[in-house]
C-alpha cells in the first residue's frame, strides 16, 4: 500500500495549489448552483484553508480512512460544507459522480457534514460552536495513547460569538493540548451583516493570547503564508505546552468578484446568468495557470 | 451537594430483601466504584465531569485514573463536545454532571454532535428527578427522559438501585452507541441480588406478578411500587403485576401489552414529568398496542421545590402511599 503519510499529499507549491483551488471553486458553485441552495460565501472564503491543510499538510489518507494515526480536521463552521466536500472528491474520499447530489433527497452529500454518511468527518457539525471542543476531546484521545497525530479545527468568526467556543479555548489552555490546532476564517461578515455591527468581535489575536494560546495572524489566502503559519504551529506543538490559534484574514466570496465581501451571499446559491458569470471569470484565472 | 458520601458497605448486594425495612445503597457511589473497575479492565475508559465529581462521585475515577479524568469545569456543552472527539479517537468516556445540566443546559451537543454521529459516548448524570431535593426547582431535571428519548439513535437507561446499576454501567462500557444512563442522588433501597442479576436490553423487567392492576415504574419509583404491590397484595387481596422500564428506549412494549391485556388497568409512576417520560411512553405504547386505561403518577407539568426527597416524593404523590392510595380507589 501506499504509504499512507505521504499518500494524499501533493509537494508542497503554491502555484499548484492556488490552480487546485481555483478549479475546486467552481466544483464548490457547481454543488450550490445545482441544489440550488447552500453558502457560496462562506465556503470560498475557507476553501484555500482547507486545501492547505488537506493537500500539504495533514498525514491521511483515502486508501485508510480509519488509520488510527492521521492528522484529524474539523469543520466546525460546517456550512461551509461544499468547500470541505471539494477537497474530499479530488482526495479521493467522495466519489465525484456524488457532486451534483448536494442537499438532495438521499445524498451523502447533507447541507452540513454527517460523519455517518463520509469517510474522513470524524463528528458531525452544522451548530456552530461545538468543534473545538470535540478537537480537544481527539487531542487528549491521542495524547493518552502516545500518537503525534495533529488535530485542526476550522472556525468561522462569526461563530465566536457562541459561548461554547470559549469553554473549548479554555479547555485547550488547561489541558495543553499543543497538538491542537484552531483557525479562524475571519471573513468579517455574518450572515446579518458585518461581525463588527452584529455584535462586534474587535481585536480576535488578542483573546485568544489572554486565553493562554500561541496565536498567528496570517492572510488566509496566501498559501506561503499559510504554510509558514503551519510551520509554526507544528513547531510549537512540540516545543510549547500551548495550542496554537491562527487567525486567517479571509475575503467572504472569494474568487468571484460579484460576490466578495457581501454578506448576502453568506448563503444564496447563484441563478444561471449569476453562475455563468462565476464561472467564466473563474476559468479565466485558471488559464493562467496552464 | 451536603455531607460528603459514604461508600457503599458492600460493593455486591447479597441480602435477602426486605422491602419493610430495606438496605440502602447510593446508585451513584456504586456508580463512582464500577468506574474504576472498569478503569482497571479496559484502558480505553475515561470519565469527564463538569466540577460535580465529588457529587457524581466521578471523583473515585479521578483519584485512581488523573490522567484519564477530565475536569471541564463548569462548562456542559464543552464537556460533552470533548467526549465526543474522546470517541472519535478510540476512547469510551464516561461523562457526568447533574441530570439537569447534561441533558438540558448540553441537549443540542447531545443531539447533534453525539447522537447524530452515532458516538460511543455513555453520558450518566446523577441527581435526577425530584430526590435531588433541597436545592429545588432549578437543579431538579424532570424533563430529562423527555428530552432525551426523543432523540434518534439514543438509548435510555433508568437503573432502580445499586445492583441494576453496575450492571447497566458495564453493559453501557461494552456496548456501542450513544446511551443516557440516569442516577439519583439519594441512597435508596436495593431490591436486587448482585448474583441473580442480568441484564437484558432493551426489556422491562418483571419485578412481580399479579392480575388485578399493572404497576409500571422506572428508577427509584420500582421500589416504591413493589411496597405499595405488597401492602395491597397483604391488606387488600389486590394483586398487582409490577414492571421495571429499566429501558425507556428502546421500549418493550411487547411486555407491557401482555402485562395491560391480563390486568386492564395500568399505573405509571416515575420522579419525572408525566409528559413524555415513563408516562409519555406506556401511553403511546398502549395507544398503538393495547388501548388499556392509564394513570400516570409523577411531577404533574409543574416544578418541583426545595425539601427533602422523602417530602418531594411524598408532596407529588409517587411514594408508595400515593400508588396504594390510586390503586385502592381504582381497582
Amino acid at each position: 500500500m501506499t504509504d499512507p503519510k505521504t499518500h494524499a499529499k501533493v509537494p508542497f507549491n503554491p502555484t499548484t495549489l492556488e490552480a487546485l483551488t481555483t478549479r475546486l471553486r467552481i466544483d464548490i458553485l457547481q454543488m450550490i448552483f445545482t441544489a440550488q441552495s447552500g453558502h457560496p460565501g462562506s465556503s470560498l472564503s475557507c476553501v484555500d484553508i482547507i486545501a492547505a491543510l488537506w493537500f500539504a499538510r495533514m498525514d491521511h489518507t483515502p486508501l485508510d480512512s480509519d488509520w488510527v494515526d492521521r492528522d484529524r480536521f474539523i469543520l466546525s463552521k460546517g456550512h461551509a460544507a461544499p468547500a470541505l466536500y471539494a477537497v474530499l472528491m479530488e482526495a479521493g474520499y467522495i466519489d465525484k459522480a456524488e457532486l451534483p447530489t448536494l442537499r438532495a433527497i438521499n445524498s451523502k452529500l447533507q447541507g452540513h457534514p454527517a460523519s455517518k454518511y463520509l469517510k474522513g468527518v470524524d463528528v458531525s457539525t452544522g451548530s456552530l460552536g461545538q468543534g473545538l471542543s470535540c478537537g480537544v476531546g481527539m487531542a487528549l484521545g491521542h495524547r493518552l495513547d502516545h500518537r503525534d497525530a495533529r488535530v485542526w479545527v476550522l472556525m468561522g468568526d462569526g461563530e465566536l460569538q457562541e459561548g461554547n467556543v470559549w469553554e473549548a479555548v479554555m479547555s485547550a489552555a488547561h489541558h495543553k493540548t499543543s497538538r491542537l490546532t484552531a483557525i479562524v476564517d475571519r471573513n468579517r461578515l455574518q450572515i446579518d451583516g458585518s461581525t463588527e455591527s452584529v455584535k462586534a468581535l474587535g481585536e480576535v489575536a488578542p483573546k485568544f493570547l489572554a486565553f493562554g494560546w500561541n496565536v498567528l495572524e496570517v492572510d488566509g489566502h496566501d498559501f506561503e503564508a499559510l504554510a509558514k503559519a503551519f510551520d509554526q504551529a507544528d513547531a510549537w506543538a512540540d516545543s510549547s505546552d500551548k495550542p496554537t490559534c491562527i487567525v486567517a484574514n479571509t475575503v467572504k466570496g472569494k474568487g468571484v468578484s460579484f460576490m466578495e465581501n457581501q454578506a448576502g451571499w453568506h448563503g444564496k446559491a447563484p441563478n444561471q446568468q449569476q453562475f455563468d458569470d462565476a464561472v467564466a471569470e473563474i476559468e479565466a484565472r485558471l488559464a493562467q495557470f496552464s | 451537594m451536603g455531607a460528603p458520601v459514604q461508600q457503599n458497605d458492600t460493593k455486591t448486594f447479597e441480602a435477602d430483601i426486605d422491602l419493610e425495612k430495606p438496605q440502602k445503597a447510593a446508585p451513584r457511589v456504586t456508580y463512582g466504584e464500577t468506574l474504576v473497575a472498569l478503569g482497571h479492565e479496559n484502558p480505553d475508559i475515561v470519565v469527564l465531569d463538569a466540577d460535580l465529581a465529588c457529587s457524581t462521585q466521578t471523583q473515585f475515577f479521578a483519584e485512581a485514573f488523573p490522567e484519564r479524568f477530565f475536569n471541564q469545569g463548569i462548562a456542559e456543552m464543552d464537556l460533552i463536545n470533548t467526549a465526543a472527539g474522546l470517541s472519535t479517537v478510540g476512547k469510551i468516556p464516561f461523562v457526568s454532571t447533574f441530570a439537569m445540566f447534561a441533558s438540558g443546559k448540553a441537549w443540542e451537543a447531545v443531539r447533534n454532535t453525539i447522537a447524530y454521529s452515532k458516538l460511543n459516548v455513555k453520558i450518566a448524570p446523577t441527581h435526577s428527578g425530584i430526590s435531588l431535593g433541597e436545592d429545588g426547582a432549578s437543579h431538579q431535571s424532570i424533563e430529562d427522559l423527555a428530552l432525551m428519548r426523543v432523540i434518534p439513535d439514543m438509548t435510555v437507561i433508568v437503573p432502580s438501585d445499586s445492583v441494576e446499576t453496575e450492571a447497566l454501567i458495564r453493559y453501557a462500557a461494552e456496548t456501542q452507541g450513544p446511551m443516557y444512563i440516569r442516577l439519583v442522588r439519594p441512597n435508596i433501597p436495593v431490591i436486587h441480588k448482585s448474583s441473580e442479576y442480568k441484564v437484558e436490553a432493551g426489556k422491562i423487567r418483571v419485578e412481580r406478578e399479579g392480575s388485578d392492576i399493572t404497576i409500571v415504574a422506572t428508577g427509584e419509583t420500582v421500589y416504591h411500587a413493589l411496597l405499595a404491590a405488597k401492602h395491597l397484595s397483604e391488606q387488600h387481596q389486590i394483586e398487582a403485576d409490577v414492571l421495571n422500564a429499566v429501558f425507556i428506549k428502546p421500549f418493550d412494549a411487547e411486555t407491557l401489552a401482555r402485562s395491560a391485556k391480563k390486568t386492564g388497568k395500568v399505573l405509571t409512576v416515575e420522579s419525572h414529568s408525566i409528559l413524555g417520560g415513563l408516562g409519555g411512553v406506556v401511553a403511546e405504547a398502549l395507544g398503538e398496542h393495547q388501548p388499556t386505561p392509564l394513570k400516570r403518577l409523577g411531577v404533574q407539568d409543574k416544578f418541583g421545590q426545595s425539601g427533602t426527597g422523602d417530602a418531594l416524593f411524598k408532596e407529588y404523590g409517587i411514594d408508595a402511599s400515593a400508588i396504594e392510595a390510586t390503586v385502592l380507589a381504582w381497582v
